[in-house]
């Protein structure tokens, strides 16, 4: 994993661990997608779609589920 | 233009409502209860002949000089300690009155130098003026009996000179000190004749508590205290009236002039923020301005290991544009960006996020808040609906239980924490949250109830337990809850935060902290009648920043402390304009207002008014900056008044970053340490040399005013106008005021801000508009700004830091800032500040230095997983065992090796607060100070050949 994906993952393992307080799970993986959908450059969110799609073994549950959203937008 | 002095009414004001109508010498003058006689006559324009009283201070009634005569009275009382009354006819001047008055100036100049045509007070002195004012024409007395004259004269301080041959004992300076300032550091030390003003124990001024905030040199009727540089260069002839430079409170100064140099700042009386108090920064470090380390010429060079070349304006903004027209084409538009500064007005901000969003076509813009209070924008948007504090300062004379968490007032906000204290010694509650002994703890008649004493980076595990004893205690405003704030969101939250996972007791064992404690700390939060929260870095500069933001809103929400005086939550910003630069659009998801840029209607207008169209997307954060110049796709930037080579964590990271991209534009007073990463230098003008605005902790927008010519021709906001210009896109702004109403024209919340109203006003509290058309000291009062005008509470999970101690690892290293010097030091380290603070050290507990055979100023290696670096050690007990502290504030102390990329999960602001370190006796800089300070060297070389081929 270069630096510049470890980077975007942790970034989106550590959103989706405040959400992670949110016992409805579908509600708090639309909130890690909201996030990362209005705070990441274009660049930044190809990347973690892409690497999502690739290998993803890096994030945890919830962001994985985020990701999927995110690439669906 | 003229010095227009303050007017000085004798006594404070009285804040009764109740007025009471009397005459004076035969005029009829109606005052509020309260009001000294002095006061109320002044007001009208009868100076009464005074030495001991001065409106910043309570009276005294020691000098007798003010005495009246009031009809039907007896005697002849002093006229500061005697308040107004209804119908009473009072006299101020009698043979009788006049008689007295030269019998107390004789006895005063029986024994005061003679000296007053070459007196440094010569033309500023009250003991003058009074001998003028009572007609003394002579003085009976021997000069030759015993008196002070020869009293030796401290000249410790480094800004002001104490001498005791002219001091009259008036003890206007012990008053100022205790009253004002709050640090009680000065007294009258004897009895009678052998009084005399002495700081601390007889102590010199620099070997006593004095914080040299000026108060007492403010405060001191003759030359006994004065300013070295009115000693040097004689009374200013003129006054202009700014805003400092430094820290958040953002005190009003009158700049005092001898054409266009400064002799003094003094604070201003009417000054909304600091009520004329000062600090040793704002009131005395002003001499950077002037440093000859000052570039004040444009410099380029194509290679940082190149000598620069000072050119021309013209050449400079010329090169600058083509090179970075060049890396959007070669990179893509998208592969430069720009970085505004919280040090910097907020028109010059402004026009940065509009270069780059119009000019270059992007939104990769951010500022230094990414670094410090990004999350307090985050979470206070998220739960009240706007990116700011709620209260005025003065609210918190109105507070019955102040709460601190990782703030230390006292060094980083220093005339706020003169104004805090002055309401603990009136007998608020006090509750302190932080890791470390801040001088808060105790100081001087002030004594913390609570110091909770957690482990770093456990925040909102010890917020979250307050929360649960507060729901689960039925401590809970219901009514403000159910009044305010979103139903659906609270119950959530309630139910959330009354798992028995968030007790104090099952918290302690995370936070270190006694449950008790918590406990006890919670219910007197809860049930005080206006509880306050003042918080800075040490709540945002974690992982959890933003949470810890939303868990505090969350508790004030919960106790119903909002939309009234004397409660709140307020973010203590770091630097000057902190707030000012996050308003004005500086974030890269975020329009001036914090509107999002996918925001079709916000972006649309901004089009329609620029000109240009603009990116819907998010931009680049600082740290996103950086990983993409590593990855070769970010390849330009223009960094404006911020240090982010000295400043921003994992250093070694962003060097890398720096050298790794084409051009790097720095526009700065000094060659800073960006600069030697760059390859075009402008340079910058300071505070004292352009208009414009600055907006402090409290929203409070206030003038900033040119006193001086910019020494490099230009104010900062002109040059990147002429970039801007350069680059293709047009500007034309005459005057930081069309800016500003540029500004005011496309955000609601400064609608009605203008320039001219702030001429009127002073200063204005946004939000500022139709509603609120002198601004708003208080937020949320009647309904929260979110969309649907409730607060809304969001679950706070505590998550454990992923920056852990190890055995190899096992203490934890935590950052701050001291009162004498200024963030990364650029100005304070060069001013005479550096008496007080020459060095970044490394305070370590008494029995980590004895596991470690580290003695004080032995020199420490600092070792963490991001590098290492060495400093002097201090042993004290403010520390905990397994906790060491050091400041930032000198470059080569490498306080930024050793923090490491670890970020808010919101806003990535960075986790400064929190670094696993193992700390060692060495003998030696480290292996980075000494590259360090050889690439440093190189870089004045080469900064000192391109001035010599000039």
């Amino acid at each position: 994993m270069s630096n510049k994906i470890e980077s975007l993952v942790k970034m989106a393992n550590d959103i989706s661990n405040f959400f992670n307080a949110e016992s409805d799970k579908a509600l708090a993986a639309e909130g890690v997608k909201k996030h990362i959908l209005r705070a990441w450059e274009p660049r930044m969110r190809a990347a973690i779609i892409e690497y999502s799609q690739k290998d993803g073994s890096g994030l945890n549950p919830l962001a994985t589920e985020a990701i999927k959203l995110l690439a669906g937008c | 233009m003229s010095i227009n002095k303050q007017q000085d009414f004798g006594t404070p004001v009285s804040a009764a409502q109740q007025t009471v109508t009397l005459e004076i010498d035969g005029f009829t003058v109606t005052a509020p209860m309260g009001t000294s006689i002095m006061r109320a006559a002044a007001s009208i324009g009868i100076d009464i002949p005074k030495l001991c009283a001065t409106d910043s201070i309570e009276p005294f009634g020691s000098c007798r000089l003010c005495v009246v005569q009031i009809e039907g009275g007896r005697g002849m009382p002093a006229s500061c300690t005697t308040p107004v009354a209804e119908g009473q006819k009072i006299s101020t001047q009698s043979p009788k009155l006049a008689d007295v008055r030269r019998g107390v100036m004789e006895l005063y100049i029986s024994e005061h130098p003679l000296d007053c045509l070459t007196c440094s007070a010569n033309g500023d002195c009250e003991l003058q003026d009074m001998a003028g004012a009572v007609g003394l024409r002579e003085v009976r007395y021997n000069p030759a009996g015993e008196n002070h004259l020869s009293a030796v004269k401290d000249e410790s301080n480094p800004y002001f000179s104490f001498d005791p041959s002219k001091c009259i004992v008036c003890s206007r300076c012990v008053r100022a000190c205790e009253e004002t300032q709050g640090t009680f550091a000065l007294t009258i030390d004897g009895r009678g004749f052998d009084s005399k003003v002495s700081p601390s124990q007889n102590q010199a001024f620099m070997d006593s508590e004095c914080v040299s905030c000026g108060a007492c040199v403010q405060a001191c009727p003759t030359a006994t205290l004065m300013e070295k540089s009115v000693i040097d260069h004689g009374q200013p002839e003129h006054a202009i009236v700014t805003t400092c430079a430094y820290c958040g409170v953002g005190c009003s100064f009158r700049a005092e002039m001898k054409g266009e140099q400064v002799i003094r700042m003094i604070p201003n009386k009417d000054g909304q923020a600091n009520h004329g108090h000062s600090c040793v920064k704002g009131r005395f470090a002003f001499g950077y301005a002037t440093h000859k380390d000052r570039v004040t010429k444009p410099m380029i060079r194509a290679n940082i290991n190149d000598p620069w070349k000072e050119v021309s304006w013209e050449e400079a903004i010329g090169h600058a544009a083509s090179e970075l027209k060049r890396l959007q084409q070669k990179y893509g538009k998208d592969s430069i960006g720009s970085i505004t500064s919280s040090r910097c007005t907020n028109e010059e901000v402004y026009l940065m996020q509009k270069l780059t969003r119009a000019g270059f076509g992007n939104n990769n813009v951010d500022t230094c808040a990414r670094v410090c209070h990004s999350p307090t924008g985050y979470g206070l948007k998220q739960t009240f609906g706007e990116s700011s504090g709620t209260q005025d300062f003065d609210s918190v004379m109105e507070a019955d239980v102040i709460m601190v968490i990782g703030a230390n007032p006292t060094d980083g906000h220093p005339v706020f924490a003169s104004l805090m204290k002055k309401r603990l010694r009136e007998g608020a509650n006090l509750i302190v949250i932080d890791p470390r002994q801040i001088d808060l703890v105790k100081t001087p008649h002030v004594q913390a109830d609570y110091h909770l004493k957690l482990r770093p980076s456990t925040n909102v595990a010890l917020m979250n337990a307050l929360a649960y004893v507060i729901v689960t205690e039925n401590l809970v405003d219901e009514a403000f809850v159910n009044e305010r704030c979103d139903i659906e969101s609270f119950n959530k939250w309630r139910t959330f935060i009354g798992q028995d996972m968030h007790s104090p007791e099952a918290a302690e064992a995370i936070t270190g902290v006694p449950a008790a404690d918590v406990r006890a700390a919670a219910r007197l939060y809860a049930t005080g009648k206006n509880s306050a929260i003042y918080y800075g870095l040490g709540v945002t500069e974690h992982s959890q920043g933003s949470t810890t933001v939303i868990s505090i809103a969350n508790l004030a929400m919960a106790t119903g402390n909002l939309g009234r005086k004397g409660v709140g939550v307020n973010p203590l910003r770091g630097q000057n304009n902190v707030q000012g630069s996050c308003d004005m659009g500086s974030f890269p998801h975020e329009y001036p207002g914090y509107r999002h840029v996918s925001d079709d209607i916000t972006r649309g207008l901004f089009e329609m008014t620029w000109q240009a169209d603009l990116s819907p997307e998010p931009g680049l954060r600082i740290p996103n900056m950086f990983e993409a110049a590593i990855d070769k796709t970010f390849m330009g930037l223009y960094v404006q008044g911020e240090d982010i080579a000295q400043s921003d964590p994992d250093i070694q990271h962003v060097h890398a970053a720096l050298r790794a991209m084409e051009c790097v534009i720095v526009q700065d007073l000094f060659l800073n340490e960006t600069a030697k990463f760059a390859h075009v230098f402008f340079p910058g003008s300071s505070f004292l040399e352009k208009n414009g605005t600055f907006t402090n902790a409290e929203r409070r927008i206030s003038p900033v005013r040119k006193v001086m010519t910019p020494l490099a021709k230009y104010q900062d906001w002109e040059v990147t106008q002429m970039l801007s210009n350069a680059m293709g896109y047009p500007m034309s702004y005459s005057h930081p005021s069309e800016i500003m109403a540029e500004l005011a024209s496309l955000t609601p919340t400064f609608a009605g801000v203008s320039y001219e109203k702030i001429d009127q006003l002073g200063s204005i509290q946004w939000p500022c508009n139709d509603e609120s058309p002198t601004g708003t000291p208080i937020m949320h009062k009647d309904e929260f700004m979110r969309d649907d005008g409730k607060g809304l509470f969001m679950l706070t999970g505590y998550v454990p830091t992923a920056e852990k101690v190890t055995p190899k690892f096992p203490l934890i290293l935590t950052t701050g800032r001291i009162l004498s010097q200024y963030n990364v030091g650029a100005q304070t380290r060069r001013t005479q500040n550096n008496v007080w603070h020459a060095e970044d050290i490394l305070e370590i507990h008494p029995h980590d230095a004895e596991d470690r055979g580290v003695n004080n100023q032995d020199w420490v290696g600092i070792k963490s997983r991001a590098g290492e670096t060495v400093l002097r050690a201090l042993i004290s007990d403010r520390v905990q065992p397994g906790i060491v502290y050091t400041t930032f504030h000198f470059p080569e102390s490498g306080a930024n090796v050793i923090t490491t990329d670890n970020s808010d999960w919101a806003t990535n602001c960075p986790e400064y607060k929190v670094t696993a370190v193992q700390v060692t006796k060495v003998s030696q800089q480290s292996e980075w100070q000494k590259n360090y300070q050889a690439f440093s060297e190189d870089q004045l070389d080469l900064l000192a050949q391109g001035m010599a081929n000039d």
